[in-house]
């Protein structure tokens, strides 16, 4: 079964400039990740996987080569569209979370809706789904500091879905939390990809890997391999 | 994102580091209570000075014997040649004038019973009261046959019912003025204090020839004399223009040769009031400089609380950026964070604006007017101020690159 591939990398290399040295964080890397793969990057510390991430969250942009999404050159297109691009396509996951602490979960999942154009949803019913998606229907007006890692994860990913993203990038979503807990995330994850949104996931852990049915190695600013595991 | 939105958030960012937003709202407090003082105080005087002009007359000229003073040195009244009544007269007929009255004052000191009271006496016709809008509150007017015949009658101020009748009704009552014995037939209705202090109201009013006859004298050389002539101009003349006409007609009727200094004056009550109504506006540029200085401060303190606020959350920005926020949508954020600041403090210094202009009108003596408009403009300074000092903080955050703002420690 062949995708047509909606993500592209096309010789992106990225480079940062540290004072009169130069850090080399990504050597020109081509991948294409199709529509609705679920794809975990694994590497050694610095070897760029969360700057790939950034590049294709559109946060980012390459010091030369192309990223596209959906076919859209990420650098021909202008700051607000960018904006509307991670608003409308991508849903974040970050390993600290990342929730406003004086919001509650729901005021928190209805963020990204905040800043939805030219959609009408209804954020409060909106969020208010995601939530019991990730099964935290009882918790909605908790803070983040009245709920424990795995549950502030969880409304983390409520609130990727709340735009109805059709990729999540989540950089070590597990890396804050226990062995337990991050199963419970990842099988929360793994439902999401299944029901047809393209997931990629950075982690260290093998375990947490092996949920993913494609690993990219990442060594030094390159992919050292590229592995699918048959369905 | 909605403007409503961002301000109910702006509103919570506020309330989370209350201290913090108060102090900041400070120096918006006093320049908006200065701003409000200042615009009520002037527009209390303006209403007060506008109520003399229109008590002594709005259209009002009066005219006086004797040189303007120049260099110093005056022509005294007496030196020149005084108006009569039959200049009056002929002042009547001009087009432009609508009533004309010939006046003698003098001191005297009226008696009644044994009662002494030193007051102003005033001799002049009956259109007087019609040039003054001076009503009787009691008894009436003396009508023209009487001040023909030179009637011993007298209206009279409310200062000399209190002090010469004690309170009691003075209606039919006799007075001796400088010894002649009149009776009161009317007393007028309160004016209260002149702009420059004297008592309106402590004034004997009688016939002109009765007081010319038989209290002050006739003047040596001229009989028929008055000492001041009041002209009121006819509805759709230019009282500047009348002005003018009426020095230019006295300056023939008087023979004054072209290029001579005129033996007369001719004033204009209103420009006088407002000419010295001018002097006592420094007080008013004082406060307008306070609360451009109090405005200004707190607009670079608002700006630098803003600046503060966008380097703490520089992450937090990162972040909604991430999750789909323009660059336009970080700057509403927080452009409504500095007006709300702004707008409360503006709110807040209404309030003792308030407390301020009530304060000014109690010492200046003058009715409290706060018009709608004046709470609004000095709201519009504290939410000008706001804008234009949180523009800068506002771009600020909005030019943030995502991936920087998200990863700032
Ligand atoms: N903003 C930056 N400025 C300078 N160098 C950077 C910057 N961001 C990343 N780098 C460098 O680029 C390289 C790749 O960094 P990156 O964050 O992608 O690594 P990583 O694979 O995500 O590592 P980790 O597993 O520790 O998160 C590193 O050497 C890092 O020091
Ligand atoms: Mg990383």
């Amino acid at each position: 079964m062949t995708k047509t591939p909606f993500i592209k990398a096309r010789a992106v290399s990225k480079t940062y400039i540290m004072g009169d040295q130069e850090v080399h964080a990504l050597r020109g890397i081509d991948l294409d990740i199709a529509q609705g793969e679920f794809t975990a990057i694994m590497g050694p510390s610095g070897s760029g996987k969360s700057t790939l991430m950034n590049l294709i969250g559109a946060l980012d942009q390459p010091t030369s080569g192309h990223m596209l999404i959906e076919g859209h050159d990420l650098s021909t297109m202008r700051p607000d569209d960018l904006a509307d691009l991670r608003n409308r396509t991508l849903g974040f996951v970050f390993q600290q979370f990342n929730l406003l602490p004086r919001a509650n979960a729901l005021q928190n999942v209805k963020l990204p809706l905040r800043y939805a154009r030219h959609r009408s949803i209804d954020a409060d019913a909106r969020a208010r789904e995601c939530l019991e998606l990730v099964g935290l229907g009882m918790r909605m007006d908790h803070r983040p500091a009245q709920l424990s890692g795995g549950q502030q994860q969880r409304v983390a990913i409520a609130r990727a879905l709340a735009g109805n993203p059709r990729i999540i990038l989540a950089d070590e979503p597990t890396g804050a939390l226990d062995t337990k807990t991050s199963e419970d995330i990842m099988d929360l994850l793994g439902r999401l990809n299944a029901s047809g949104i393209t997931i990629i996931l950075v982690t260290h852990e093998p375990e947490v890997a092996d949920f993913a049915r494609r690993q990219i190695h990442f060594r030094d600013g390159r992919i050292e391999s590229d592995t699918r595991r048959p369905r | 994102m909605k403007l409503s939105v961002a301000i109910a958030s702006a509103i919570e960012a506020l309330f989370a580091n209350m201290l913090r937003s108060f102090l900041t709202m400070l120096g918006i407090i006093i320049g908006v209570a200065s701003v409000m003082t200042m615009m009520a105080m002037g527009q209390g005087a303006k209403a007060r000075i506008d109520a003399q002009i229109s008590a002594l007359g709005a259209s009002t000229l009066t005219m006086r014997p004797g040189a303007r003073r120049r260099g110093g040195r005056s022509l005294g009244a007496g030196a020149a040649t005084p108006f009569t009544e039959a200049d009056v007269k002929v002042l009547r007929s001009l087009p432009f004038a609508h009533l004309v009255s010939g006046q003698l004052n003098s001191s005297v000191t009226a008696v009644s019973g044994q009662t002494n009271w030193s007051t102003s006496l005033t001799g002049s016709d009956e259109s007087y009261f019609a040039i003054h809008d001076w009503k009787p509150t009691q008894g009436r007017l003396f009508n023209a046959r009487e001040v023909r015949s030179g009637a011993a009658l007298a209206v009279v101020g409310k200062s000399i019912v209190k002090n010469l009748f004690d309170g009691m009704d003075p209606i039919g009552q006799r007075i001796r003025i400088n010894n002649v014995p009149v009776t009161v037939i009317g007393v007028l209705e309160e004016k209260g204090q002149s702009s420059f202090g004297s008592d309106r109201d402590d004034v004997i009013i009688i016939p002109l020839t009765t007081a010319r006859n038989r209290i002050i004298g006739a003047h040596p050389t001229t009989p028929k004399n008055v000492s001041r002539i009041e002209l009121m101009v006819a509805d759709g003349y230019d009282l500047k223009q009348a002005q003018n006409d009426l020095g230019e007609f006295m300056r023939e009727r008087r023979h004054i040769k072209a290029g001579a200094d005129d033996d007369f004056m001719v004033f204009n009550i209103a420009d006088f009031i407002r000419a010295r109504a001018a002097t006592q506006s420094t007080m008013g540029v004082l406060l307008a400089f306070m609360a451009a200085v109090a405005l200004f401060v707190g607009g670079v303190g608002v700006m630098n609380i803003m600046l503060v606020s966008v380097t703490e959350r520089t992450r937090e920005i990162g972040l909604r950026m991430a999750l789909g926020a323009r660059g336009s949508d970080i700057m509403v954020q927080f452009l409504a964070e500095a007006l709300v600041l702004c707008g409360t403090g503006g709110l807040i210094g209404i309030i003792f604006g308030f407390a301020g202009a009530w304060v000014a009108a109690k010492t200046g003596d003058w009715a409290l007017s706060i018009s709608p408009q004046i709470t609004l403009i000095s709201l519009g300074a504290a939410v000008a101020v706001g804008l234009f000092f949180g523009f800068f903080p506002a771009r600020r955050a909005a030019r943030l690159n995502p991936i920087d703002a998200l990863r700032y420690e």
